[in-house]
């Protein structure tokens, strides 16, 4: 059978929880550590459909490096049956991966041109991936910005790798939160105040962004209220998906099928959807 | 290529299915059951509803006697073929977790090998609109394709279209083709029905050679042109596809929806019964012991609250947004996914509705509201 219907034996090589809900499960692939087989390559913005014995399948973005060719990263809020039975795996057993599959952030866009990346909440998973390899091709892009909005400082993911980013001169960080306690002395509102803050260059950005549709909503309202075009603007859509080949129709948003045509689409393919309720 | 039109009997038909039967064919063709006319194995043509008739509505659907002898003198019935190529519930795969870790297989399953005897024109149209969703995207359903590739498709040209049909609106009939392996035309001149046959294909061409038929006479085929004109005349609703479209993108956060929404019982009838619907879901069946698991797919409908459930919270929660995404999908986006439109125009979806809603009275609907505002 087709290795996209089938799911491959992986192993979990490292388990860390990154906020109270979200856990992160670093997998691998037996046959890569023995040579016969290569890590299934990845593009940025893709996911894998991540199977638990006896439970069922999940779609999850794939949130690590595209050029960790030893395993794959997947950062997992726990909301439902699969993904709390994901928190229970622990480094050494074994879950099924299919994938990956979808479609990409538009990376190659990005040259000579400032990116600003928008990340709400456990969107900054999705487009971990594009932030990795935007470094790795620094040079080649103007400036590289990450806005990034979290509820409180305990949801606040990838804290280290943030704050070793801040500290770099390679990316802009900047992070907005919607309550603020005693412990945070940095900014709090909605993420979108960071993008009005941002002196932008209209014609010469490019801006990705991951969040609740609703963040993602007002977000791209802001860029265009700022001069950017919808063609300039790209977003990852999240619905229900069983099967993430295009068969089994849970995933279909207007004409598309967020599965195959997306998660990752182009702002103008979905405006008039994402202001409409219940499609 | 003009295709030669051949003269069969009844006993010829018989003698089709016992040969595809000894080719290893299981045949499966209209049979009455439950008072109405489905889908199920057949062995001759004793099986097949002589004489039996259907009248359709709004919501209705009752059997009749007719007063001759026509093996296929009804509608379509609320099954489709859909169910031996797209199975109600497939296994999908295995797993096994003991001391020797997790292993995953593909079902090892016969492939059954099917001749569909009495495939309407817009049946065989679904069956190739489905065909593209399975067979023509980036992946490839390999439970499908097997089962698709072996079958032996029989169809019968439509002479008697019923009160819901719609299928020359959509191009799918009352005529059958391309892509069966035979189409027959039951003539119903004598006591005796005979049938004007044509093959569409190598192996339908084969079957016919071994029924030493006569050539059909010309006097008939012009009757049985008469007859594909006079049923074309006769379809008891019509749609433009192309207003309908329109009207559904330009319409779709129209008020009409929650008028819908009013009546519409979420009850899925018309996606189980529609040939072309092939939304599904997985389950997780697990053995007590919790050492093994299957993962089956059924088959699922839009209309159903959970379809939507994402990460906890179901998204289209109003049965007006449920219609709207069915008939949407149906008729206007499935131009956009699939370059053809999701309907063959059976009225399966009219008729087997409990409710009466008729797709065609809510696009005309649509429509009025439209041109009022």
């Amino acid at each position: 059978m087709s290795p996209a219907l089938l799911p491959e034996v992986w192993r979990i090589s490292d388990f860390r929880w990154e906020t109270p809900q979200t856990f992160s499960l670093s997998c691998e692939k037996p046959e890569v550590q023995t040579r016969v087989q290569t890590l299934n390559p990845f593009r940025p913005g893709q996911f894998n459909m991540l199977y638990v014995f006896g439970v069922g399948e999940v779609p999850i973005s794939i949130s690590g490096s595209p050029e960790n060719t030893s395993a794959q990263i997947h950062t997992i809020r726990k909301v439902g049956a699969v993904t709390n039975a994901l928190a229970e795996l622990k480094p050494g057993q074994s879950l099924g991966i299919r994938g990956p599959f979808g479609s990409a952030w538009p990376l190659h866009k990005a040259k000579g041109k400032d990116l600003v990346i928008v990340a709400g909440g456990l969107g900054l998973a999705p487009v971990r991936p594009v932030i990795y390899a935007a470094l790795a091709m620094r040079s080649e892009i103007r400036s590289l910005t990450l806005l990034y909005g979290a509820r409180q400082h305990a949801e606040i993911l990838y804290a280290d790798e943030l704050l070793s980013w801040q500290t770099g001169a390679e990316i802009a960080v900047h992070i907005t939160l919607d309550q603020a306690t005693q412990s945070w002395q940095g900014r709090v509102g909605v993420v979108t105040s960071l993008i009005q803050a941002q002196d932008l260059d209209a014609d010469r950005t490019l801006a990705l962004i991951c969040g609740p549709e609703i963040m993602m909503r007002y977000s791209a309202h802001t860029f265009l209220e700022k001069g950017l075009k919808p063609e300039q603007i790209y977003v990852s859509l999240e619905r229900n998906m069983q099967c993430a080949v295009g068969f089994c129709g849970h995933c279909q948003y207007g004409p598309h099928f967020i599965c195959k045509d997306g998660p990752v689409f182009r702002y103008d393919k979905v405006q008039s959807l994402l202001n409409t309720r219940e499609v | 290529m003009q295709t030669e039109v051949v003269l069969l009997q009844r006993l010829h038909l018989d003698l089709l299915l016992s040969q595809l039967q000894a080719a290893g064919y299981q045949t499966v063709g209209p049979v009455v059951r439950d008072q109405a006319i489905v889908y199920d194995r057949i062995q001759s043509t004793a099986d097949l509803p002589m004489g039996i008739g259907d009248i359709q509505g709004k919501g209705s659907y009752r059997l009749r006697s007719r007063d001759d002898a026509a093996l296929f003198g009804y509608v379509v019935g609320p099954q489709a073929w859909k169910k031996y190529l797209y199975p109600p519930r497939q296994l999908l795969m295995r797993a096994e977790q003991n001391s020797r870790g997790l292993q995953i297989t593909a079902p090892d399953q016969e492939v059954p090998k099917y001749a569909m005897i009495g495939v309407r024109g817009c049946e065989l149209k679904a069956i190739q609109i489905q065909d593209r969703v399975f067979l023509e995207g980036p992946y490839s359903d390999d439970f499908y394709r097997e089962r698709r590739e072996q079958i032996f498709i029989l169809a019968v040209n439509c002479t008697e279209p019923g009160n819901t049909c719609f299928c020359v609106s959509m191009e799918a009939g009352p005529a059958a083709g391309p892509g069966y392996d035979l189409a027959i035309t039951e003539m119903l001149e004598t006591a005796e029905p005979c049938y004007l046959a044509r093959a569409g294909s190598a192996k339908g061409a084969e079957l016919l050679k071994h029924c030493n038929p006569s050539h059909a006479p010309a006097t008939l085929l012009e009757k049985e042109n008469a007859l594909w004109t006079a049923a074309a005349a006769q379809m008891g609703r019509s749609l433009n596809p192309e207003q309908a479209s329109a009207a559904l993108k330009s319409g779709y956060e129209s008020t009409h929806w929650k008028d819908v929404g009013e009546r519409c019982l979420s009850c899925s009838n018309c996606t189980l019964v529609c040939p072309t619907c092939f939304c599904s879901g997985v389950q997780e069946v697990t053995d007590l012991a919790g050492t093994s698991s299957e993962r089956w797919r059924e088959w699922d409908s839009c209309f159903s609250l959970n379809f939507t459930l994402t990460a906890g919270r179901p998204i289209r929660q109003s049965p007006g947004a449920r219609y709207r995404q069915w008939i949407s999908h149906k008729l206007a986006f499935w131009q956009d996914q699939f370059d053809q439109s999701g309907c063959v125009g059976c009225g399966r979806c009219i008729t087997w509705c409990p409710v009466g809603i008729d797709l065609t009275s809510e696009i005309e609907a649509l429509n009025a509201l439209q041109t009022k505002t």
